[in-house]
């Protein structure tokens, strides 16, 4: 159902929050992915304030709904969400990355609650999502798994072993997102590691393929809604997005995979995301 | 004088880290020799092997973030006749591919260089998933897999330079950033297997790799100051094959020995010193330090050394500690094994 416009509002206060929440602990972590952090922000708002059946007081209520942070370097944006949602003080961010700190660029979910798999090597996630999926099923839980994984870690041949079982094994209980930003470290995806045609490749591996602009709530509200109530088989919901959305130097450079802020920088991008939801 | 007449200083490698310093080489090596290929997975920036690439774009492949895959296709370069250089971090190339490794590279024995980068804790604040604290210990079980840990920039030049020169699998783990300066000059007589002392004496020894070598010598200079010990010190670049001759010298003239490196204890160079001496039948007091068995914390480099004890501090304490300790000398070596 499309959502109304105060919604919308409601979730652009806090992706613009979100945003420079995550630009903040990047500059208290002595650095970050930072270009990831901020491409998934949508995506996350939706997850952490629309969709996951969770309860932040329990981080391991039984039937909450999993989440598993496949492009687990996402870590210093994910943290920001966690911490808002109150799973820990928000004073914890400012001891990210630091010596003894729970909090290090990939969160590691023995430490920090609300993490459901440690995560950080890439192409571990879809796995174990589906496990978790499968696991639901036959103990007959209604709980879902959703994933968020990198384009680029759609390079690692255990993402389409994973695509291929979820497909042979009928999952319908796992929402699998895509971040396509069409970055990765070394360079743009298309240039380092060609993934076109990416849709027909998750056909091909039996997915059902729903393809929308990932900063667009109602067309990611439209395919989520979808992917939950689909019963023939897994969705896969590949979200268009712009690296280091919302800071004009950072978008699309894919220099900003990684990087350092000083506290200059921190305030020029407060404000190119403060404009960003000025004008819209 | 280095194998292939490449040589450094100390003021030619202040300003770059580790990595860049293997880069560099890489491509002086290449310059010369035209089978040198190198791969990477989306690490070429990372690593520092993206300076071939930007030289001889033709001769390098990036494969995306596939570890496995690169391994693999490693092993076909090199069974094609030509010396492929794979960087990723350690990581990734002892375990994402470990298998890749071991049956395609070591089982094969193919002339392949894996410069594996970010090993140990050098990428502290990473945490464990970039930790690398295994690695010693899966590649020196692979057979016909040489393995060298070297302890800063300098005697990674030559490890690379020695590895492209020897025929067979090598794997040199380096750390990420800039490594202190233990060398001043490439010159200092580096070979594969056989360990440096960097400082003499008869008190005790110390073997250490990696970060913790110039830790090990630093420390030996102010306990020869300080409390008047002795403390040999050897940089067990090659954890495999190991220096035995070294370490059985050093249980007869010291009767002490205690290792150090950036890597769990289990497996790694404390416990392929062990099995040098208890072969050796002779009696050592003897010790291992490193990350006990359990994942890192994190945090900075500096502060990993110093929380598991293979800083100058940790490595005073320690050496004090077995010194102020009762060991029973035997002088007599007939009796034993
Ligand atoms: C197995 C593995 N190989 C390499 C890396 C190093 N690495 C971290 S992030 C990254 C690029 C990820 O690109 P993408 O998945 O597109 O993420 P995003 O652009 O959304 O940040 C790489 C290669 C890793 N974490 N895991």
């Amino acid at each position: 159902m499309a959502l109304t416009e105060q919604e919308i509002q409601e979730f652009n206060k806090k992706a613009c929050q979100l945003r420079k929440d995550t630009i903040d602990t990047v500059y208290w972590a002595g650095g970050g992915h930072v270009g990831g952090s901020l491409s998934m922000m949508e995506i996350m708002v939706l997850m952490y304030y629309k969709y996951l059946n969770i309860d932040p007081s329990k981080p391991q209520w039984d039937d909450r709904d999993r989440f598993v942070m496949s492009k687990g370097h996402a870590g210093v944006g994910y943290a920001p969400v966690l911490a808002d949602k109150g799973y820990f003080p928000f004073d914890m961010l400012k001891e990210f990355n630091h010596t003894h700190s729970r909090l290090g660029m990939h969160l590691d979910g023995n430490k920090v609650p609300g993490v459901d798999v440690s995560t950080g090597s890439l192409g571990h996630g879809l796995p174990i999502a589906l496990g978790l999926a499968l696991g639901a099923r036959l103990q007959g839980k209604k709980w879902l798994t959703y994933c968020l994984l990198g384009d680029g870690e759609c390079d690692e041949g255990s993402v389409w072993e994973a695509a291929m079982a979820a497909s042979h094994f009928k999952v319908t209980n796992m929402i699998t997102i895509i971040d396509r930003n069409r970055m990765m470290i070394d360079g743009p995806t298309e240039d380092v590691m060609k993934l076109e045609p990416f849709v027909d490749k998750w056909k091909a591996f039996g997915f059902i393929v729903k393809e929308v602009d990932g900063h667009d709530y109602n067309q990611l509200v439209d395919a989520i809604d979808f992917a939950i109530a689909e019963e023939s088989g897994p969705v896969v919901i590949i979200a268009n997005t712009v690296k280091g959305k919302c800071v004009g130097f950072m978008e699309d450079n894919y220099q900003w995979h990684y990087g350092g802020l000083d506290s200059e920088k921190v305030t020029e991008c407060k404000e190119c995301i403060d404009n960003y939801y000025c004008e819209i | 004088m280095a194998a292939d007449g490449l040589t450094y200083t100390i003021e030619d490698t202040a300003n770059m880290s580790t990595a860049e310093i293997y880069g560099k080489v890489l491509i002086e090596l290449a310059e010369k020799n035209n089978d040198i290929v190198g791969l990477s997975a989306d690490l070429a920036k990372s690593t520092k092997i993206g300076q071939l690439a930007a030289k001889h774009p033709d001769r390098f492949f990036n494969v995306g973030i596939a570890e496995q895959n690169m391994f693999g296709m490693a092993a076909g370069l090199a069974k094609s006749g030509l010396t492929p250089f794979v960087s990723t971090f350690a990581v990734f190339a002892s375990m994402r591919a470990a298998e890749q490794v071991r049956t395609d590279i070591a089982y094969q024995n193919l002339n392949v260089k894996i410069i594996a980068t970010h090993a140990g804790t050098s990428f502290g604040q990473a945490g464990t998933t970039h930790h690398c604290t295994e690695d010693l210990a899966i590649m020196r079980s692979f057979a016909n897999m040489t393995v060298i840990a070297p302890a800063d920039g300098i005697e990674t030049a030559n490890a690379v330079q020695a590895a492209y020169n020897y025929k067979g699998p090598v794997y040199i783990r380096i750390n990420r950033g800039f490594d202190k300066q233990l060398y001043e000059k490439s010159d200092y007589g580096f070979e594969i297997g056989k360990a440096v002392e960097l400082h003499p004496g008869t008190d005790i020894t110390v073997i250490a790799c990696g970060v913790a070598a110039y830790n090990a010598a630093d420390a030996a200079n102010i306990l020869e100051k300080e409390d008047g010990l002795s403390v040999r010190v050897i940089n067990m670049h090659t954890i495999k094959p190991i220096d035995k001759e070294a370490i059985i010298k050093a249980v007869q003239e010291t009767r002490r020995i205690v290792t150090f490196e950036d890597h769990n204890i289990m497996g790694g160079l404390g416990s392929a010193v062990a099995d040098v001496i208890v072969e050796s039948g002779k009696g050592c007091a003897f010790e291992k330090v490193g990350i006990p068995d359990e994942y890192a914390i994190i945090g900075l480099p500096e502060d990993l050394q110093n929380h598991y004890g293979f800083d100058t501090n940790g490595i005073l304490a320690k050496v004090r500690e077995i010194m102020g300790k009762d060991f029973e000398e035997d002088e007599d070596w007939e009796d034993e094994v």
